[in-house]
């Protein structure tokens, strides 16, 4: 009992160490470079493909789990695992639908909420 | 007559008077430390309209009815106006100012605008083609950030070191010589790039069009900086306003006593989180209608320099990753009608 809940306690302090960590390195970005919020996110999937093309990705995700898979690194990632599945399954054609199938669930959720969430809520002056 | 003593400078051969005047803000800036100054607070962020284009107009219009009934006169009574705003195609003052059915000119200076429309009524005023007329402008945070960055509901993070549009509207009507305030002289302003592309630095990109009109305001009149109680840059932010006075020291011209600057008056920028200050169309004209010509009108204050400050680049410009071309107006405004020279 003892032993898992250790466990359990160090999973969720790798994922708090890794995902704090990548957020702050946006923080930091956003706060000393005059990159936009746009190319910053756009920046993090890129790096999330280039780390997952040369498999330096998943030993992230095997240590820290959701600190690696939700932030944007993650969905980059995601994309490569899916292209190279598809490309097992289907060969060449794989390229082309591999990340969509494999980002879909992502896609289709943050396209539903953002609906959802504009339905509810109306904006305002922050 | 106007008299056109250089290239660019005119003086006012019977000055015109601003009749009357008002100002309109929102809640942060009602907040600020002017806050007491405008004549209306709004604490609706909406002004009780759907969009956030609508409430831009509606603040606009409440500014234009707050001048022309502190003038104890009726839309019928204004002969035309002169607006413009930040928003594509001015919408907020074209449909602000669809009701009134007074004959409008849209003009578009960026945050110069309160300038421009001082700089074009006293001058029609001037040459007897006056009566009252309006000179008004508007920015609100929400419009321009969808206009200039991101909607309000994309829920972005802005960049800290942004500055921040006022939510805020000003509006003055002229009309021949009556009482204090005056509008003594003014000097059209030249579009000045000195190729800074950041849009998140318009104070430094503005503070060079602020001092080439300031010097050849002062080396047009013959006057000095100790001439005026305060000479007033728009919306160049703390960096701006210390870029603009090593400027002109470089031409052997001192402002550091007189200068002010709306941008860094009307935030508290520690308390209320305004790294750069505020901007916008509306930050100058409300700061000029809620707070300098009150004491002009009084006598608190004899002589003011009032130079808004507008950069003029579009989000199309800037991610074509073009420079920022800047442009700032002078009007002098003051206590007496005594006709300069």
């Amino acid at each position: 009992m003892e032993e898992s809940l250790n466990a359990m306690f160090m999973d969720f302090l790798w994922a708090f160490i890794v995902g704090g960590l990548l957020c702050a390195i946006g923080q930091v970005l956003i706060d000393y470079t005059k990159l936009t919020p746009a190319r910053i996110l756009v920046s993090y999937v890129v790096a999330g493909v280039v780390l997952g093309a040369f498999g330096l990705y998943d030993p992230i995700v095997k240590l820290a789990g959701a600190g690696a898979t939700v932030p944007l690194t993650g969905f980059g990632n995601n994309l490569v695992l899916g292209v190279k599945q598809a490309i097992a399954e289907k060969g060449f054609l794989g390229i082309f639908t591999g990340g969509f199938t494999a980002s879909a669930a992502g896609v289709a959720t943050a396209i539903l909420s953002g609906l959802t969430v504009a339905l509810i809520f109306k904006p305002k002056e922050k | 007559m106007a008299k056109k003593i250089s290239r660019n400078t005119f003086t006012m051969d019977s000055p015109p008077s601003i009749h009357s005047y008002a100002s309109v803000v929102g809640q942060k800036e009602g907040e600020g430390p002017l806050g007491s100054c405008f004549d209306m607070v709004e604490q609706d962020a909406h002004f009780g309209q759907q969009t956030w284009e609508q409430a831009e107009s509606e603040m606009l219009k409440r500014t234009v009815n707050k001048a022309i009934t502190k003038g104890g006169l009726v839309p019928d009574n204004i002969d035309y106006m002169f607006a413009g705003d930040l928003l594509n195609q001015c919408i907020s003052s074209t449909y602000g100012l669809r009701d009134f059915n007074v004959p409008i000119l849209g003009i578009y200076g960026a945050c110069s605008t309160m300038s421009e429309g001082l700089v074009l009524s006293s001058l029609l005023t001037d040459s007897e083609l006056g009566g009252y007329i309006i000179a008004v402008t508007s920015s609100h945070f929400c419009t321009a950030e969808r206009q200039f960055r991101f909607p309000i509901s994309y829920g972005g993070v802005r960049t800290p070191t942004a500055q921040w549009t006022c939510t805020a509207s000003g509006a003055v009507v002229l009309s021949p010589k009556a009482e204090a305030p005056y509008v003594k002289a003014v000097t059209i302003g030249k579009i000045i790039d000195l190729g800074i592309t950041d849009a998140n630095n318009m104070g430094a990109a503005m503070a060079p069009a602020a001092a080439y009109v300031i010097k050849t305001f002062l080396e047009d009149t013959k006057m000095l900086p100790s001439d005026f109680d305060h000479i007033i840059t728009g919306d160049l932010g703390k960096v701006g306003s210390k870029l603009l006075i090593d400027l002109l020291k470089k031409e052997g011209i001192d402002i550091s006593q007189q200068h002010m600057d709306c941008g860094c008056m009307m935030f508290d920028i520690e308390k209320q989180d305004v790294h750069a200050g505020g901007s916008g169309c509306g930050c100058s004209a409300s700061v000029l209608c809620g707070y300098f010509l009150d004491k002009v009108r009084s006598g608190e204050l004899k002589n003011i320099l009032f130079c808004a400050t507008g950069a003029l680049m579009s989000t199309t410009a800037t991610q074509q990753g073009e420079s920022i071309p800047s442009i700032s107006h002078a009007v002098m405004i003051s206590n007496n009608s005594q006709p300069l020279g």
